[in-house]
């Protein structure tokens, strides 16, 4: 197979987005030293809502926290051994275990001691999420005020105002309970401007990857990996919403100008779940052979939010904003930040993973790919949900499926040699060979 | 007097292609005990709780990845080896995402005329689960009404509501009987009452149960248990074979807290309330919560602990099926719980089929260490 070559550079934004990503756990850490607030949840969280309490208020999502330390083995590996130690079984989230690690060792990945938040704020997903901050709690000593909202009413296509209502319901239940805890006014201004700032940034996420339909894809997912966790920080922030028009104008610059996120793309393909954070290098490795990794429904659909287009295509959802809606009351508000969570792509395969099979061959089709690694997590219950259906589908509509098993943040349950050794194998199935 | 509640849980595929073939009447199974049984009750409909063989299997390996618990593979093998050909459809009530693969899988690859997936609320202590669930009953009442092509009536649901309540009460019954000092009826027998309990009709469960709780009234029936008075809690449990074995080296299972036991039936549909759905729905809502479900307050512990001391456990066997998070998550606080209150724990992980020797011999030293309690 002929080896074309494409210009590529580096992102122009690459350095701002490592600054907000920064500055967000900077802020979190020292958010006492102005009289500011600390909340602590999931990056599935309604992020918009504590906002509301003024701009003073910073959060810390477990997740992308607990995937930042896999990156440090050394820190990763006490974390996980502590959790343990306190009798918690080694096949639970790895983000979740790693992140109760670093209370219990009270270590703070960006230095010094685990900050301890002044409430926790967290959405229940999938079978641990409520219960994550429930146990974080009693480790963190009992007495941090926790609320959770429970969001689980069905896939998107079978939404009714009655579900809505419910997940809307403990919305309204959770800012009496959020002025209570923490003595302050509720500002619904505020609450307002964060939910136009979470749809706009999700929305825009989601175009920034419909980008990626381009060839050369002007992104691979390795860089992905470091833009999209902006969105899982501080999805209804300003900042990331401003950020992400920013890359959205330099990736479509990239596309006008055949600028390629690998120099000698010839193979696409697409992954699933989170990466083991720890060996991206698996995803240079692609490289070496001319295939990139033009993203998943993981980096498309955790934060960005679609929709069906006129032209039959999948694209952003069309913000409130865009359709002219003000939003006016705070009622309105948090049904429009329910409805929109709950329209998420990687959310429905709680329901069926036939739904997710679905969006997968669609990405695959609209994004013109050539085979798919899937990666059967052993630390997210969440997102392998179904995983194994996902391949028998994938497989029956055509498409060339490489599993391998690993784990996000559990290097112990990850086998470097033998996945390399596995794309080495499922290359040869694409007919690649590796580009001396 | 035990052997027909044996017979039923032995032979349970038999009992239902005999009910269906009298009857006349569809099956349903059904693959978690959040679902309200009182509505397929009114609507003359046999709901079967899906369970499994414990038998070794290698047919769910395509369709569930191995990481998630043993249980919801064995629950879809059986479907996969056509051991439900009977059923007229399967429905699930939203609870851990485990069972829910084994539900997904079932209705892609075991076809049905009719399934349905019930958006049971996680967030049960939330004073707006009760009116949700309510509205959610009531989509199910129609989707119901609409497969069987006929009205559910409120006297329909009345009376599905007492075939339940009936029973429950009667199982009540039959545990207030294990609080004795010498229990007349062992564990290995109550738990084939509480199995047969989720697959047969209940208006033939409940006379036969009426029976064994009169048999115990009058002493008629007493197998005499006089073993180290145990409490067994966690996951999903049907292993009699284990609590045989508990029971054959001196323990006697007193009390249990799973889902084929006493959260099953430990409440009732208060009769009282002027919306039936809503009544039923606070059933579901206010039961003692599987563990995916207890949150933010821990109400497990205390309700455990309460049951421990009402039958005087001496000590507590805690189960979990392998790759059980809910369970996984509230065990350590359980067990320091109990520890505490001096109650002592034994922790053994199942699979689908458990080493017995080697629990054995677990459950022997667990049960020298109580009664050493006992003599100093």
């Amino acid at each position: 197979m002929a080896v074309p070559t494409y210009k590529t550079e580096q992102l122009k934004c690459w350095k701002k987005a490592k600054e907000l990503r920064q500055d967000f756990y900077k802020r979190y850490a020292n958010a006492h030293d102005n009289g500011g607030l600390r909340w602590a949840g999931g990056a599935w969280s309604f992020g918009a809502i504590p906002a509301g309490l003024g701009n003073d208020i910073f959060p810390i999502t477990g997740e992308p926290y607990a995937a930042g330390i896999a990156f440090n083995k050394e820190f990763s590996l006490r974390c996980l051994e502590a959790t343990e130690k306190k009798g918690y079984a080694r096949d639970l989230c790895s983000y979740m275990r790693t992140y109760w690690g670093s209370i219990i060792l009270d270590e703070y990945l960006y230095g010094g001691k685990f900050p301890k938040p002044d409430f926790m704020w967290q959405d229940h997903i999938c079978c641990s999420h409520a219960k994550w901050y429930q146990v974080a709690n009693e480790l963190e000593g009992g007495g941090v005020p926790t609320y959770s909202i429970d969001v689980a009413v069905g896939p998107y296509q079978d939404v009714t105002d009655s579900r809505i209502d419910y997940i809307v319901n403990q919305m309204h239940e959770g800012i009496e309970w959020l002025e209570k805890v923490t003595g302050r006014r509720y500002n619904d201004d505020l609450l307002i401007e964060a939910v136009h700032n979470e749809c706009r940034a999700t929305s825009v996420w989601a175009e920034v990857c419909e980008l990626n339909k381009g060839v050369p894809a002007p992104l691979d997912e390795k860089s992905m990996y470091s833009l999209y966790v902006l969105g899982t920080l501080e999805k209804h922030a300003k900042s990331v919403a401003d950020f992400y028009e920013e890359l959205r104008d330099e990736v479509k610059y990239r596309v006008e100008n055949q600028i390629a996120a690998t120099p000698h793309e010839r193979c696409r393909l697409m992954s699933d779940t989170q990466p083991p954070w720890g060996f991206l290098n698996v995803f240079r490795y692609l490289e070496n052979f001319g295939a990139v990794s033009i993203g998943s429904l993981y980096t498309f659909g955790l934060i960005g939010v679609w929709e069906d287009k006129p032209d039959g295509s999948w694209g952003p959802r069309t913000t409130p904003q865009q359709k002219g809606i003000k939003i006016e009351t705070r009622d309105q508000a948090l049904k429009i930040l329910a409805d929109w969570n709950l329209s998420k792509p990687e959310w429905q395969h709680f329901y069926s993973p036939h739904i997710k099979s679905d969006m997968m061959i669609r990405i695959a089709k609209e994004w013109k790919l050539d085979g798919i690694m899937l990666h059967y997590n052993r630390g997210c219950e969440g997102l392998s949900l179904g995983i194994a259906e996902n391949r028998l589908a994938l497989i029956e509509a055509g498409y060339p499926v490489m599993a391998f098993e690993g784990n996000m943040g559990d290097e112990r349950e990850f086998d470097e040699a033998k996945t390399m050794g596995r794309i080495d194998s499922f290359m040869e199935t694409l007919g690649m060979k590796e580009i001396k | 007097m035990i052997s027909q509640f044996r017979d039923w849980e032995e032979n349970r595929h038999v009992y239902a292609k005999n009910w269906k073939e009298k009857t006349g009447g569809k099956v349903i199974g059904y693959f978690c005990t959040y679902v309200p049984e009182e509505i397929l009750y009114a609507a003359d409909i046999l709901p079967v709780r899906i369970l499994g063989s414990h038998e070794p299997q290698d047919v769910t390996e395509p369709y569930i990845f191995g990481m998630f618990c043993p249980f919801c593979r064995d629950c879809l093998a059986q479907g996969l080896k056509g051991r439900y050909d009977y059923l007229d459809g399967v429905m699930i009530s939203q609870s851990c995402l485990h069972i829910r693969q084994a539900y997904t899988s079932w209705v892609k690859h075991v076809p049905q005329s009719f399934s349905y997936y019930l958006p049971m609320p996680n967030n049960v202590q939330s004073k707006h689960a009760v009116p949700y669930l309510a509205a959610e009953l009531k989509s199910f009442k129609s989707a119901v009404e609409k497969w069987i092509g006929k009205e559910i009536t409120n006297d329909d649901l009345k009376r599905g509501i007492d075939i339940m309540n009936e029973n429950r009460s009667l199982m009540h019954k039959l545990y207030s009987f294990k609080k004795k000092d010498s229990p007349p009826v062992s564990g290995e027998e109550t738990m084939q009452v509480a199995i047969s309990q989720q697959m047969v009709d209940k208006r033939e469960h409940s006379p036969q149960l009426k029976k064994l709780v009169e048999e115990l009234e009058t002493g008629a029936f007493n197998t005499v248990n006089k073993g180290t008075r145990l409490m067994i809690l966690g996951s999903e449990d049907d292993d009699i074979p284990f609590v045989r074995m508990v029971e054959s080296v001196g323990g006697s299972v007193v009390i249990d807290d799973h889902c084929v036991g006493t959260r099953y039936f430990w409440n009732n549909v208060d009769v009282n309330g002027s919306d039936l759905l809503e009544s039923i729905a606070k059933r579901y809502i206010e039961r003692p919560a599987c563990p995916s479900k207890d949150w933010i307050e821990r109400s497990r512990i205390p309700h455990l602990l309460n049951l421990a001391k009402e039958f005087n456990a001496k000590g507590a066997i805690v189960i979990q099926q392998k790759f059980c998070d809910p369970h996984e998550l509230d065990i350590p606080a359980i067990t320091k719980t109990f520890n505490a209150n001096d109650i002592k724990t034994l922790f053994l992980e199942f699979d689908v089929t458990v080493p017995l020797g080697q629990f054995k011999i677990r459950v022997e030293a667990f049960l020298e260490m109580l009664q050493e309690d006992d003599l100093f």
